[in-house]
């Protein structure tokens, strides 16, 4: 009723139609250059080579053809390695992130935690001061000698500071005292009451995060860049970013391109390589309007401040 | 069952009741010292550690086998001799002035461009469209610089790219300096309005609706409405994130200074910020001194623009200071 209500109201507060009509090309133009680009690759990628070579990129090319993806599924081996690696990152990656991230920020945001005050204060500074690329890049290869373990590619961003106190002002919200203090009185142990009680109750904020590490780990190529110089550990992102400094990466590590259309046609690298672009983003694009809620809401539930 | 107890049983007794309250202390607070403990091991090694390695800038830093404290303790101290390489450099200027004007620019662009979306948005007519038009101008902000770097060269490929064939012209834009701020001022922002707007957005359906009643009552017509409700309202959140960004004025976004351009030589002079300074000394060059001297420089001052940006929002108004 209440909903209603607010939605007319809203309705009240509108434009006239011309107003209206205006401002509606000018946003939706914007929104199509966000996604015309993502729309263009994938039309390069299903372009003929020779029409590319010949015309270049276009919107609407002379030919179409699959062989971009058809290479690919014949290249395999180095691009299913990089594939395995994403992914393997970003399951484990998110699940560590998300856990350490919650256990954190529900222990400071409980009232009869003694020293909540320090474990806040503790994850605050960590946001006031940055130690740099260069002394996390000493410690991770020379202290910790994670360079070239997927161990690189996780720990860096397995726990968010920004997101524990995200999630502290969350839990304050959604978890009271009284329901937590009356299962203690029936003796529930801290870690029953955390698993069967607060999780369930701050699963859209859980979510939240976890889609936000997610994507940090799907999307990143820095980690990579940094401490990933063996072949066999590198994820899809990096791998793109290292063909397209240079193309002929494709043709050197696929000993099968030779096969590739009885060896009579060239090696159809740009499509290939767009085609590339397309599996990276294809996960994300196909999924995050699904998903837009939790991050919309990510955004609201917990004002930092309190 | 009440006992008679002479002064050794009540001592006893106190002494249990000590233990049982170091206990109940122990099995009040151990639990939750549990939960966060990965996360303070996570912060010790991913800041603390770090923060202590920065030492490295005031060090003639070499990689010892021994491991990182023979690395640390072995290198030889050198003062301020890497941070005065680095200041009687050209670089230090122009990475400094590249990496402020940018941020600047993003900061007002951003600003504007999202609140002015949010605002435009919220007052359009069909709803579904304004949905519509959220989920497409969020994608970007979800694909890495990676990808988008693909989307720039699908236009800017000298012989391939689209703009060249639009604009018949036949235009190296990857050696061209003169383009590039542009470029990348539009591409930041691109990447970003849609999620900023979005946050913006949130706040402004979330004005209390008898405020615009009120006004329309009053006769107030719908500029005025947003100027004398909308943005008011906005205002502290505005605030918060231009306190954010200033607090990171210092810190250039890698992916869109480094990948987008692809690291291209001939553009180094509009392209070069602090991060990507920082990482080429690290791994091109190879000057781990005088790279580690330029972060800390990055760290100390963003630091200081953070606190100080915050302590002048909150003389003015408490509650839209971050802290």
């Amino acid at each position: 009723m209440n909903k209603k209500k607010a939605i007319e109201d809203v309705t009240v507060r509108a434009f006239g139609k011309k107003t209206d009509l205006f401002f509606n090309i000018i946003i939706g133009l914007f929104a199509i250059t966000c996604i015309l680009p993502l729309f263009f690759v994938v039309v390069i990628s299903l372009t003929d080579e020779n029409t590319l070579s010949q015309y270049g990129y276009q919107l609407w090319p002379k030919k179409w053809s699959f062989a971009g993806y058809e290479y690919l599924a014949t290249m395999g081996g180095e691009l299913m390695r990089s594939l395995w690696i994403s992914i393997i990152v970003t399951v484990f990656g998110t699940m560590i992130n998300a856990t350490f991230t919650s256990t954190y920020a529900y222990a400071i945001s409980r009232k009869s935690f003694k020293y909540r005050k320090f474990f806040t204060i503790f994850c605050l500074i960590t946001m006031l001061f940055s130690p740099g690329m260069v002394a996390n890049y000493i410690v991770v290869t020379n202290l910790l000698h994670l360079k070239d373990t997927l161990w690189a590619l996780i720990l860096p961003m397995a726990v968010s500071p920004f997101n524990i106190i995200v999630m502290r002002t969350f839990f304050k919200r959604q978890v009271s005292e009284s329901i937590i203090e009356s299962a203690r009185i029936d003796g529930a142990s801290e870690l029953r009451i955390f698993l069967q009680i607060v999780i369930p109750l701050a699963i859209p904020g859980i979510a939240t995060i976890s889609l936000f590490a997610a994507l940090g780990y799907w999307n990143d190529w820095f980690n990579a860049l940094l401490y990933i110089s063996d072949d066999k550990l590198v994820p899809l992102q990096y791998l793109l970013m290292k063909i397209q400094a240079n193309i002929e990466m494709l043709t050197q590590n696929a000993g099968t391109g030779a096969q590739f259309a009885g060896g009579l046609a060239a090696v159809p690298k740009e499509a290939t390589r767009m085609a590339m672009v397309v599996i990276a983003t294809l996960p994300i694009a196909a999924t995050y309007p699904f998903f837009q809620k939790y991050f919309v809401r990510g955004l609201t539930i917990g004002g930092v401040k309190e | 069952m009440k006992e008679v107890t002479p002064k050794g049983g009540l001592e006893n007794s106190t002494k249990r009741k000590k233990r049982s309250k170091f206990w109940q202390k122990f099995s009040n607070n151990g639990p939750f010292i549990i939960f966060a403990l990965p996360g303070a091991i996570w912060m010790l090694f991913f800041f603390y550690i770090p923060v202590f390695a920065n030492v490295v800038a005031f060090k003639d830093f070499k990689f010892s086998p021994d491991g990182f404290m023979a690395s640390l303790t072995q290198s030889k101290w050198v003062g301020f001799q890497n941070f005065k390489f680095l200041f009687s450099s050209n670089a230090a200027w122009l990475i400094t002035k590249n990496t402020l004007l940018y941020n600047l620019g993003f900061i007002t662009l951003n600003l504007i461009i999202a609140v002015f979306f949010a605002i435009v948005m919220s007052e359009l007519r069909h709803k579904k469209l304004v949905k519509t038009y959220q989920t497409s101008m969020l994608l970007p902000y979800f694909l890495s610089w990676v990808i988008i770097a693909y989307f720039v060269m699908a236009f800017l490929n000298p012989e391939k790219g689209l703009l060249n064939s639009m604009l018949h012209t036949d235009i190296n834009w990857y050696a061209e300096p003169k383009y590039w701020p542009f470029f990348l001022l539009m591409l930041g922002t691109w990447k970003g309005i849609g999620y900023n707007s979005i946050l913006y957005f949130a706040t402004v359906m979330g004005i209390d609706p008898t405020y615009y009643e009120a006004a329309m009552v009053d006769g107030a017509g719908k500029w005025q409405q947003i100027k004398n409700i909308t943005i008011p309202q906005l205002l502290p959140l505005m605030t918060l994130m231009t306190i954010l960004a200033v607090g990171n004025i210092f810190r250039a976004d890698f992916g869109l200074f480094y990948t987008v351009p692809q690291n291209s030589g001939a553009l180094y002079n509009v392209t070069s910020v602090l991060d990507t300074y920082i990482y080429n000394g690290l791994t091109a060059t190879g000057d781990i001194g005088m790279s580690s001297a330029a972060s800390l420089y990055q760290s100390v001052v963003g630091c200081i623009l953070l606190v100080s940006t915050n302590m002048l929002v909150r003389r003015f108004d408490g509650d839209s200071a971050l802290f």
